[in-house]
């Protein structure tokens, strides 16, 4: 799929994730014991054929440019296109922050311009899936539409998680007719995915139209303004499809991995989901370990016991620990004896020995970035 | 191009024959070890650790494993455009081409790599060994004693001593004489096959080795008694820590299983010393509700519904409900059935082991095929083989790579057995 080039986009600032969210873009947030929340979209790219990814990054961006690197886990560290990362920057024509997604690729035109390919492919790097984006470009040459939007049945998602996405309504030949982001009373069956595919000589021409009349967001300004007057289509996927755009969602995603059949799709496909690389032993399971239901990283020492939980990297869980239905990320250390139930803990934090700390399932206990307790 | 003060050379051509038909296919360097590793990244990983950045590889024995797992040395870091990794493969010259004859030789075939970096030390390693160690105190100690050449030595116990190629040394380090495999050891220093010499000085040795047509074209054997009888500067650097040679069957298993205790001697964990490898592309593994996982190390992309005890578990392993491994060693990618029993064995990689399979049981028998290789409680079975379900399998029993069910006569293999495919 060559025909295509890719551009991520990973979100303004909010807090959606709370402490998770603070310090870093919402793309870069750590996901299922050894990713982040952009290797899904980014992988999809690469697994689809596209070569040529854009990331347009505002907002804490240290730790995804840390992450991306020089693309070379996804096999982008290309001569010719490969991964191109683009914060804001200031110019003579006095650019600065990104006002918003439209915005922010705008400015980046030239990136548009120099590259050849026939159409974009613009996603969120914020959603967990594992999709092959070829048929949505085959079905998006076939209808001749002008933008094609991928959509899901919501079906098996919350009426506060639909809150959070931009619902839309489908007419019978597939053609958004209504449009609407981030509802109080969702109804309506589909809703966006936030990823679209267009020819980017088009998308060329709507951003220049749109920022000389001072539109700055793809959906709001752009995408729900042109539906009486372009062709706007949607295209239904059918898998797993969970956007981070809430605790309870990034909980709930997460767990989701201990099913095996979710697992198998979004993991353990052909399509493979390519992270960077930790050099990390494997994980390590002394006599007293008791592990159930549970994913293990490298790099873990367990002595302890673990129940449908996550276990990130070089996660140290001690003698006497009771861990249950929690997420553990990265290098955290869990002291003797102590209890958790319904817990995310960030990268490095420090539980002493004897503590006990309880969430809740709809409202799992968050401890931020290295922090002691 | 900068430079070079020292390169390595890395002997990594031998077969490893005790290692049986683990090593049938690949050459011994390529051999999985401890859980995600091949036996060379200990060495490639102490190169790079000890900011040498530039090492030849000399290969000759089934190199494409070797090949492909080194590739262009980038999970070492070793991707470079000055120095790097360099594959030194045996090749054809103008009036004929020759295999590598020994170690001394090897080096020898390649000496116009070395040149074209001129460094002024090489020192000479094996990818064969299991250890962590710091090669530039080791330069720093042959610099401060002004050696034309400092050889590695480790203790070892006295009564094993025969079994090494022994540093008789003096007092302040200097070695004068070099026994290989004493019958009555003077010393209890045993040469690790880690050599860092001046280069223009082995270069001289070499070329002079090489119109002997009594020699065997050997580091050990040769080259070092020749500098010694030519009364140069030979020094034993002593090292201290765990190395060892996973030669043997029983080695090779013992050095995989001391890694599951508590605290092993070998510690894989060291944030200073890390241990680079390609890493396979895998999510976390998952142990289900079912399974149970003790005194084990367990990598990426396992499932596991089984209980595991005291066994190392490479990467990529299905081990389903019901099945019980113990010390044992599963390799990359093998897929192990229900209600399966397996006990001190080696599993190869990508094999499938069938349901309600027993294997190592009983009682201990002399192998049947080869007593010299296969001595111990082991089992070993080979890559790519499938054990059909229901299938029993003795103690000290070897199955090839390759076997499918239908090279299968009977589904009993007592112990001391074996299933080899011709030419094995």
């Amino acid at each position: 799929m060559k025909r295509a080039m890719g551009i991520i986009l990973t979100g303004g600032k909010n807090n959606r994730l709370k402490e998770l969210s603070m310090e870093r873009s919402i793309a870069a947030v750590p996901f299922g014991g050894k990713y982040r929340a952009i290797d899904f979209t980014l992988s999809n790219m690469v697994n689809s054929g596209i070569v040529n990814v854009g990331v347009m990054t505002q907002y804490s961006i240290r730790s995804l440019i840390d992450h991306l690197g020089s693309g070379k886990e996804w096999d982008l560290d290309r001569k010719n296109e490969g991964l191109r990362i683009f914060p804001p920057y200031l110019s003579e024509l006095g650019t600065g922050w990104y006002r918003g997604s439209a915005d922010a690729i705008y400015n980046n035109l030239t990136f548009l311009e120099r590259s050849d390919e026939e159409f974009v492919v613009i996603a969120n790097g914020y959603a967990i899936y594992n999709m092959d984006y070829g048929p949505m470009l085959e079905q998006h040459v076939d209808k001749d539409a002008d933008i094609t939007i991928a959509c899901r049945a919501l079906d098996d998602l919350t009426e506060n998680d639909r809150k959070t996405l931009g619902l839309v309504e489908i007419d019978d030949d597939g053609r958004i007719v209504e449009f609407k982001e981030k509802p109080l009373n969702p109804a309506g069956r589909y809703g966006s995915m936030g990823i679209y595919i267009m020819k980017r000589k088009f998308l060329i021409e709507l951003l220049q139209d749109s920022a000389a009349k001072g539109y700055t967001d793809l959906v709001m300004d752009i995408i729900i303004r042109s539906l009486n007057t372009l062709r706007v289509y949607a295209y239904i996927f059918n898998g797993y499809w969970r956007p981070l755009n809430s605790i309870q969602l990034y909980y709930r995603a997460n767990m989701d991995l201990l099913d095996p059949k979710i697992r198998r799709e979004l993991l353990m496909d052909r399509r493979k989901i390519y992270t960077k690389v930790k050099d990390e032993a494997p994980a390590k399971y002394n006599e007293e370990a008791s592990v159930k239901n549970s994913i293990v990283a490298d790099g873990c020492i367990i002595e302890g016991t673990v129940k449908n939980s996550i276990l990130s990297r070089g996660v140290r869980v001690m003698k006497g620990v009771h861990i249950r239905n929690s997420i553990i990320l990265q290098g955290s250390s869990i002291g003797e004896g102590a209890r958790l139930n319904y817990c995310i803990l960030d990268k490095g934090v420090t539980i002493t020995a004897g503590k006990t700390l309880n969430g809740d399932q709809e409202w799992p206990l968050i401890v931020g970035k290295n922090i002691t307790v | 191009m900068a430079r070079k003060e020292i390169i390595a050379l890395l002997l990594a051509g031998g077969q490893g024959s005790r290692l049986g038909v683990l090593t049938k296919h690949i050459a011994k360097p390529a051999v999985p070890f401890g859980g995600k590793y091949r036996i060379i990244d200990f060495t490639l990983s102490n190169c790079i650790n000890s900011n040498i950045d530039t090492v030849g590889v000399l290969t000759q024995y089934q190199p494409l494993k070797l090949h492909s797992h080194i590739g262009i040395g980038k999970p070492w870091d070793l991707d470079r455009r000055n120095g790097g990794v360099t594959i030194l493969t045996p090749y054809q010259r103008k009036e004929k081409g020759e295999w590598y004859s020994g170690t001394a030789d090897a080096v020898l075939q390649n000496i116009s790599y070395v040149e074209e970096l001129s460094p002024k030390y090489v020192i000479i390693l094996s990818g064969d060994h299991v250890y962590k160690m710091n090669y530039y105190e080791m330069l720093d100690f042959h610099k401060k004693k002004n050696a034309d050449a400092t050889i590695s030595v480790i203790e070892v116990p006295y009564e094993e001593a025969s079994r090494y190629g022994i540093m008789n040394v003096t007092e302040n380090g200097k070695i004068y004489e070099f026994e290989e495999k004493p019958e009555h050891p003077k010393s209890n220093l045993a040469s690790m096959g880690i050599y860092i010499f001046n280069w223009d000085i082995l270069k001289k040795y070499l070329l002079k080795d090489h119109e002997n047509p009594n020699s065997e074209h050997d580091f050990g054997k040769n080259v070092i008694p020749a500098m010694l009888n030519d009364g140069r500067n030979l020094y034993a650097y002593k090292f201290v820590g765990y190395w060892r040679d996973v030669g043997t069957i029983q080695a090779y298993w013992e050095s995989n299983m001391n890694l599951t205790d508590r605290i092993p001697e070998f510690n894989l964990f060291d944030p200073y010393w890390r241990i680079y490898t390609p890493n396979p592309v895998y999510p976390a593994h998952f142990i289900g509700e079912t399974g149970k996982v003790e005194k084990s190390i367990v990598a990426e992309g396992c499932i596991i519904y089984g209980t595991i005890r005291n066994s190392v578990i490479f990467p990529g392993v299905t081990v389903q409900e019901g099945t019980v491994i113990q010390d044992s060693i599963v390799m990359s990618d093998t897929f192990i059935g229900t209600n399966t029993e397996i006990n001190c064995s080696i599993i190869g990689e990508n094999s499938v082991i069938g349901n309600d399979v027993r294997c190592g049981v009983g009682e201990f028998a002399e192998n049947r095929f080869n007593p010299k290789i296969y001595n111990t409680n082991i089992t070993v079975i080979g890559s790519n083989t499938v054990i059909p379900n229901g299938t029993i399998i003795g103690r000290n029993v070897v199955i090839d790579n390759y076997i499918k069910p239908q090279d299968f006569t009977s589904n009993v293999i007592p112990s001391g057995g074996y299933l080899i495919k011709e030419g094995g």
